[in-house]
């Protein structure tokens, strides 16, 4: 049960908003939820057995047996990481847990200037399988405020993870998430981002070791440049064990803001294959994409491969639809949502649609 | 005054003239076709009545439904009733074909039964035009003018690329339209399959951009047919004088 005061909390976030981040706040259809208002681990809990979701700090506290996860995606690609952070949640799928309803998480800054900074944990068990969204949004009152967050992702033995993160801040935020994903032997990560709203300036660029035999990443982005937002975002994998494959593929359109779209592909074993695929679409004169596809191999016997295009809408796709009574406008938010296809993600249903009607939203607004 | 009336038109592309002089009218329920051979000017008028871009008005004028239309947009057109079938059609990737039906009739009822009728229930939830076979693009072309409820259509050879048993469904759907709405039609077509299945009331030749004759179309045809465009033409001249 809900207390008096997570209530009050609840009850004082824009459930709207939240909706269009993939957050129900209902919670109808999600196997476990965890709001996060600014430094605070608001709501928490799991309707599933199989699902552990609580506050980082209290999972290691409570539970020794997982402080050597805190760190450890970092140490596996010998970076390092800030310290100083508040909440995050810590989420455990247990061993052989199939869960096929979403475990939301959501990250909500509401104070004006505020630094948020959290650290996530996502532990997928040997042979469990989850789906996440992770929907991070502000309010509008929130202005100027920062985001950091630390995100690691274990994907043990033969375990499956797809988590869908889905930003939807406002036009002052200074978003850095930093995450890692690690995958054993026969695990699978699958990774979707999608961006629609205004943001001030975004750099990112997830980072997925491949580190057991016949493990597998795919990295998915559908993201939207408004005037005067900076999108700095990249998926990188490391494909450290053979037999691995990875496939990395961005749609990514500029109306007005500027958009760097990444992507690496790093071989350091023999025997493994990936593709990454950059397609850019550039709609008002003010905007710019900058694709950076990158492929890099100690070996020979590899398979990598790489497509980037960048196109404007073509003028007679729009005189077509114009001849059918469809006005230009409406016609170029057609085209563009076509184009940021939400049927590359591995969507559940009911999630693809509130993300259909945003894209409408925004693209026919912008116009 | 006729639905469209067209005045001393001339129409060029880049800084070349392609049509001279046009006149023409084309009252309510008239289905006027329109002979000629290749690269003589056709689609280029049917692109000038449409607005399309890149085929400049050089002089005179487009009126329809007493209403100049020179200077609207090809989307104004479409919604004061003007549709046009494209002989080429592109694919409009991201698109679906369902998503522009919905977006021209609210009825889907409506959509339903004409999807079935041409015969496109497989290609519904598909991107528009994107990798269709001829064919399939002209069912397609027609089933989005049905569901606009034109007043002019403009069809640019309709019956191109069409197998025989589809020819005869597409010509019974247009027939039944133009008799339900009373809606005027432009016709291009080199083989006279269309005008099989729809009553043609007028039929003009065109040559070398310019419009000659005005007289029943199923005569015009044999008389191209047999003696050739230049024959007709002649003929056409001798009679005018
Ligand atoms: N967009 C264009 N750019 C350059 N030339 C064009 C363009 N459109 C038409 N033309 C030229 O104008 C002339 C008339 O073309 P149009 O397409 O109107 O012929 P048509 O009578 O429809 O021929 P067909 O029976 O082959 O369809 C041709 O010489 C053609 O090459
Ligand atoms: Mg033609």
């Amino acid at each position: 049960m809900r207390s008096e005061a997570q209530k009050n909390i609840l009850d004082s976030l824009p459930k709207e908003d939240l909706l269009s981040s993939g957050v129900d706040l209902s919670e109808k259809g999600r196997a476990a939820t965890f709001v996060q208002v600014d430094e605070r681990p608001s709501l928490f809990r799991s309707m599933f057995q199989g699902i552990e979701l609580i506050p980082t700090e209290e999972a290691l506290n409570r539970y020794p047996q997982y402080k050597k996860f805190f760190g450890m995606a970092f140490t596996a690609v010998g970076e390092d990481f800030p310290r100083d952070t508040q909440g995050g949640f810590f989420l455990v799928i247990k061993k052989g847990a199939k869960v096929t309803l979403p475990v939301q998480v959501c990250l909500f800054l509401k104070k004006k200037s505020f630094s948020q900074k959290v650290h996530n944990i996502i532990l997928v068990e040997e042979g469990a399988q989850a789906y996440v969204i992770n929907g991070c949004a502000s309010d509008k009152a929130a202005t100027d405020a920062f985001h950091l967050g630390i995100s690691e992702y274990i994907v043990m033995r033969n375990g499956y993870l797809n988590f869908t993160m889905i930003h939807s801040w406002n036009d002052s935020m200074v978003v850095r998430p930093k995450s890692i994903a690690v995958v054993e032997e026969g695990g699978t990560f699958v990774s979707n981002y999608v961006s629609l709203k205004p943001v001030k300036e975004v750099v990112m660029y997830p980072t997925c070791v491949l580190k057991g035999r016949k493990a597998r990443a795919s990295f998915s982005s559908i993201i939207l440049g408004h005037k005067g937002c900076l999108q700095d975002v990249g998926s990188r994998v490391i494909l450290a064990a053979p037999d691995t494959s990875a496939e990395i593929v961005s749609r990514t359109v500029s109306m007005g803001g500027k958009i760097i779209a990444r992507g690496h592909l790093y071989a350091k074993t023999p025997g493994v294959r990936a593709h990454l695929e950059c397609q850019g679409l550039i709609v008002s004169e003010q905007g710019t994409i900058h694709a950076i596809p990158e492929l890099q191999t100690d070996y020979r016997d590899v398979d990598l491969s790489h497509e980037a295009a960048i196109g404007k809408i073509s003028k007679e796709e729009i005189e077509y639809l114009a001849s059918r009574g469809i006005e230009e406008k409406v016609a170029r938010s057609l085209i563009i949502r076509g184009f940021m296809d939400t049927d590359i993600l591995g969507l559940p249903d009911e999630l693809r649609e509130q993300i259909e009607e945003l894209k409408e939203r925004l693209t026919e607004q912008a116009m | 005054m006729a639905r469209l009336e067209i005045h001393n038109l001339s129409v060029g592309v880049g800084s070349r003239r392609i049509l001279s002089d046009i006149e023409l009218s084309i009252g309510e329920g008239r289905v006027f076709v329109l002979f000629g051979p290749n690269g003589s000017g056709k689609s280029t008028l049917l692109k000038a009545i449409m607005g399309i871009s890149g085929y400049d008005i050089l002089s005179g004028e487009i009126i329809f439904e007493d209403r100049v239309i020179n200077g609207l947009s090809v989307d104004e057109r479409a919604r004061l009733g003007i549709s046009m079938m494209f002989q080429h059609p592109p694919g409009v990737r991201g698109v679906k074909l369902s998503q522009v039906a919905r977006i021209l009739c609210e009825d889907e009822e409506k959509i339903n039964k004409y999807v079935q009728l041409l015969n496109l229930g497989y290609l519904f939830d598909r991107d528009l035009n994107v990798d269709f076979s001829g064919g399939e693009m002209k069912r397609v072309e027609l089933l989005q003018i049905i569901l606009m409820q034109p007043k002019l259509i403009l069809l640019d050879e309709p019956e191109s690329g069409v197998d025989i048993e589809n020819i005869s469904i597409m010509g019974r759907v247009l027939d039944e339209y133009l008799r339900e709405s009373g809606a005027s039609c432009f016709v291009i077509t080199h083989t006279g399959y269309i005008i099989e299945y729809i009553e043609a009331t007028d039929g003009c030749l065109m040559l070398d951009g310019n419009l000659y004759c005005v007289g029943n179309p199923h005569k015009l045809f044999e008389t191209i047919r047999d003696y050739g465009y230049e024959k007709c033409k002649e003929c056409t001249v001798r009679h005018a004088e």
